[in-house]
């Protein structure tokens, strides 16, 4: 496959599972909004500060909106093209990668990645952004699906969809972990009552971000708390969600491109990323808090981040490697 | 409204529908018979379902200069153009028969240059053509095929002959939607392409593809076929991706090969593959910067060596740009009876070359009732249409034809025949052309029909995509179907 290509996939699926992902937590903070707006003591704009600072845009947000209220939060995370990171900039991101590969693809996945473009920039769906923005959270996240399963249903599972899945699950453990943080950080502060209703509803929400709520429960019997939900979402091992679910998977992709046992390395990222899953494998929320929550998962984000320039430096860099012949 | 052509005017040209006002010739009966039991809402329902399935498929062409989203839908018109068998027969065989004869050409002035010593051509016609490759002289290209897809424009005059209009030898677009067409007709309208019996045109991209493998340099292993596109900003990109992708060939940019050696490779996940074929969609001017022009960043350094080397095949070929020049195919008629002995079965229309002195003499004399046109350029660009044309446009035009005559040709202007569209909301003639799509390999196929372009503005000739123009489903129809 060329190397274009495998580059333009996985950066597709990043793209998609981004807009996904900022699609959940503020779908989750929409909700959360209305169960707190009666509670004593609960300033509802606060709300809206981990998302901001989950996307890493502060700046450019106060720049753009004198009044930081509920409203101007979802128009910047939804529509506004000046983010880069909002959702119809990642749709469009997503779709032109998918423009460059639409050979490769099959035609039903272009299809969907195409019509979630096109109604994500549609007057109809900016209108939704005003009156019901849960419903356009919701449809991005069910587009997103939708594309996942068009793609594992009708794409060869070769190397392409190898690349896709490694673009998916990267960015979705990079996602877990930022928003844990984030919500970490915010609300072990602020949270004089812990074990109290907001505390408890701050992490119910930090579950549902993730589709893990009605996961967790299953688990974990009780209160809802912070240590467990933390666990939960870094450890577990057969949930499509949690960090450790989506390093075993892309690890799996890897080795499936290469073809070299699970055991071994053939490359700097296979290297990288079956380092990174045998840590999680044998990791234990006991020492994760020991070595600090925060500084674990940035430390989870940076070597993400040393996986993906190693991906890029193993199949895509314009260096010389070794000439193929078909003869 | 029941009937949809109660106010339909036939007007002073050819129509493809109507031999007289409210008389359908019989090919068109059933589908005028099936618009007149269909009522207004069924029909805007079929023409929402038509632009959808466009939109959300992107079968999109780009627009320069426009910083308003730079993708348009082909507009598509829902009445098709039909072309019984015998009609098509004789269109195939002219078809057939100037193609040959354009690949004889082109050997010939790459090689002995008879043409030109006999006397049929004038020596300078060639010569001084932009698109002649000297450097290219005595070179063999691979099973001597030099056109291997060729767009071919026909209109129909007053009477309804068809007419070559010109010949699109380099890169010819608009196959895609020959085939996206045809797949909207058959969701919007199911039942009469049934009660018709029409030729498929799905085959094409197999045809394509034989005609790419057969010109592969080696015949020890499968050969590694890749289509060469500008990138995704072109105009032509939805159907470059389409046509690799119905191929199962991979679509590649400059910066995705590489030259080296004399061979040229594709950078690849598992290293650098070779490549054997190469359909280019790039114009000559831009393949190798090392060759022609420097400042090609589209290109690939190093590929022209590698083609003359004999490693790499292209198609087309380089230097066909000379057969389709607007001069040159004012010759077209005299090649087949050089070549072929034949007198052509398709006309062209009468062209003056304003190379000529007396041709020029009248060019400048009439300008204001001929076509002038660029010999090099196509979309509808660089012309000048006289009858519409102010008198200062005319005399700017003029001024450009005595500077540098050997660039400009001037037609009479053909009232094209019109064929029913929908257009401001009722069904009114417009003025349709129709580029068959000939591939050149082992041997010459042709698709049936092939794309029937339309100006949707009302009296305008142009049918140009960039120019208002949109296009329908061609349908040929079996022998003895109507």
């Amino acid at each position: 496959m060329l190397s274009r290509v495998a580059e333009s996939l996985y950066w597709m699926s990043r793209y998609i599972e981004r807009a996904e992902n900022n699609a959940r937590i503020a779908e989750v903070n929409l909700q959360m909004l209305l169960d707190l707006t009666n509670q004593q003591g609960a300033d509802p704009n606060q709300q809206w500060d981990p998302i901001i600072s989950s996307l890493e845009e502060n700046e450019l947000f106060t720049s753009l909106y004198p009044t930081p209220d509920g409203k101007a939060v979802i128009d910047f995370v939804s529509l506004q093209k000046k983010n880069p990171n909002s959702i119809v900039s990642c749709l469009t991101r997503a779709r032109e990668n998918a423009r460059t590969t639409s050979e490769q693809i099959s035609s039903e996945m272009w299809e969907q990645i195409n019509k979630l473009y096109l109604f994500a920039k549609s007057d109809p769906a900016k209108k939704l952004v005003r009156t019901s923005p849960y419903e356009f959270f919701k449809r991005v996240i069910t587009g997103s699906h939708l594309f996942q399963g068009i793609t594992d249903a009708t794409m060869t599972h070769g190397e392409g969809w190898d690349f896709i899945r490694i673009g998916k699950l990267l960015e979705r453990a990079d996602c877990t972990s930022r928003l844990l943080d984030i919500k970490y950080h915010i609300l072990l502060p602020s949270g004089e009552k812990v074990g109290g209703n907001v505390d408890t509803i701050q992490w119910m929400s930090v579950l549902r971000s993730c589709s893990a709520l009605e996961a967790y429960r299953k688990v974990y019997f009780g209160q809802v708390a912070p240590w467990k939900v933390a666990e939960f979402i870094i450890t577990h091992s057969a949930f499509p969600r949690s960090i450790r679910f989506a390093v075993d998977c892309f690890d799996a992709a890897l080795h499936h491109i290469s073809g070299s046992a699970e055991t071994k390395y053939d490359n700097e990222a296979e290297r990288l990323s079956g380092r990174l899953r045998y840590d999680l494998d044998y990791a234990t929320i006991g020492e994760i808090f020991k070595f600090g929550l925060h500084e674990y998962l940035e430390k989870i984000q940076n070597r993400l981040a040393e996986i993906d320039r190693a991906l890029h430096a193993t199949y895509c860099a314009e260096s010389e490697v070794a000439t193929i012949t078909t003869d | 409204m029941g009937n949809f052509f109660s106010d339909y005017q036939v007007g002073d040209f050819f129509d493809e529908m109507f031999a007289a006002p409210g008389v359908a010739r019989p090919h068109y009966s059933k589908l005028l018979a099936r618009f007149k039991e269909m009522d207004r809402e069924e029909f805007e329902r079929k023409r929402a379902l038509a632009a959808s399935t466009f939109l959300s498929q992107g079968v999109t062409f780009t627009v320069y200069n426009d910083d308003q989203g730079t993708e348009r839908i082909f507009p598509f018109d829902l009445l098709p153009r039909i072309i019984p068998a015998e009609e098509w027969d004789a269109i195939e065989r002219g078809l057939v028969q100037r193609i040959t004869a354009l690949n004889l050409f082109l050997h010939d002035i790459y090689h002995q240059q008879n043409i030109l010593r006999d006397g049929v051509i004038p020596k300078s016609i060639v010569w001084e053509a932009a698109h002649f490759r000297h450097e290219f002289m005595h070179f063999d290209v691979p099973r001597n095929v030099y056109i291997h897809i060729c767009g071919t424009d026909l209109i129909r005059d007053k009477d309804g002959n068809y007419l070559v209009l010109e010949d699109n030898a380099r890169c010819p677009s608009g196959v895609s939607y020959v085939i996206e067409n045809r797949q909207t007709m058959k969701r919007t309208f199911p039942s009469l392409l049934g009660q018709y019996r029409v030729r498929p045109v799905e085959d094409y991209s197999q045809e394509l593809l034989n005609v790419l493998r057969y010109i592969a340099p080696r015949a020890q292993r499968e050969p590694t076929v890749v289509l060469l596109t500008p990138g995704v900003h072109n105009s032509a990109y939805f159907e470059h991706s389409f046509l690799a992708r119905s191929m199962g060939i991979e679509i590649v940019e400059g910066r995705d090969l590489v030259a080296q050696g004399g061979k040229v490779f594709m950078r690849t996940t598992k290293g650098h593959q070779q490549v054997d074929v190469i359909y280019r969609r790039i114009n000559d001017d831009f393949l190798d910067p090392q060759v022609f022009r420097k400042d090609s960043g589209l290109g690939v350094p190093g590929l022209v060596e590698a083609y003359r080397d004999g490693n790499v095949s292209l198609a087309n070929s380089i230097g066909t740009g000379i057969a389709d020049d607007k001069a040159v195919y004012h010759f077209v008629p005299k090649m087949i009876r050089y070549y072929l002995s034949e007198d052509a079965l398709l006309p062209n229309v009468p062209t003056y070359l304003a190379s000529v002195k007396e041709d020029l003499t009248y060019i400048l004399e009439h300008i204001s009732e001929l076509v002038v046109k660029a010999v090099n350029e196509s979309g509808g660009y660089g012309m000048l249409m006289g009858p519409q044309a102010t008198k200062a446009e005319c005399e700017k035009f003029k001024e450009k034809v005595r500077k540098n005559p050997r660039n400009y040709i001037a037609q009479p202007v053909i009232p094209l025949s019109r064929a029913p569209s929908f257009c401001d909301d009722s069904m009114q003639g417009r003025h349709v052309d129709l580029r068959p799509f000939i591939l050149y390999g082992e041997k010459v196929t042709i698709v049936p029909g092939g794309l029937t372009r339309v100006a949707l503005r009302k009296g305008s000739l142009i049918v140009n995509s960039s120019q208002g123009g949109g296009s329908k489903d061609t349908w040929v129809l079996e022998d003895g179907a109507a």
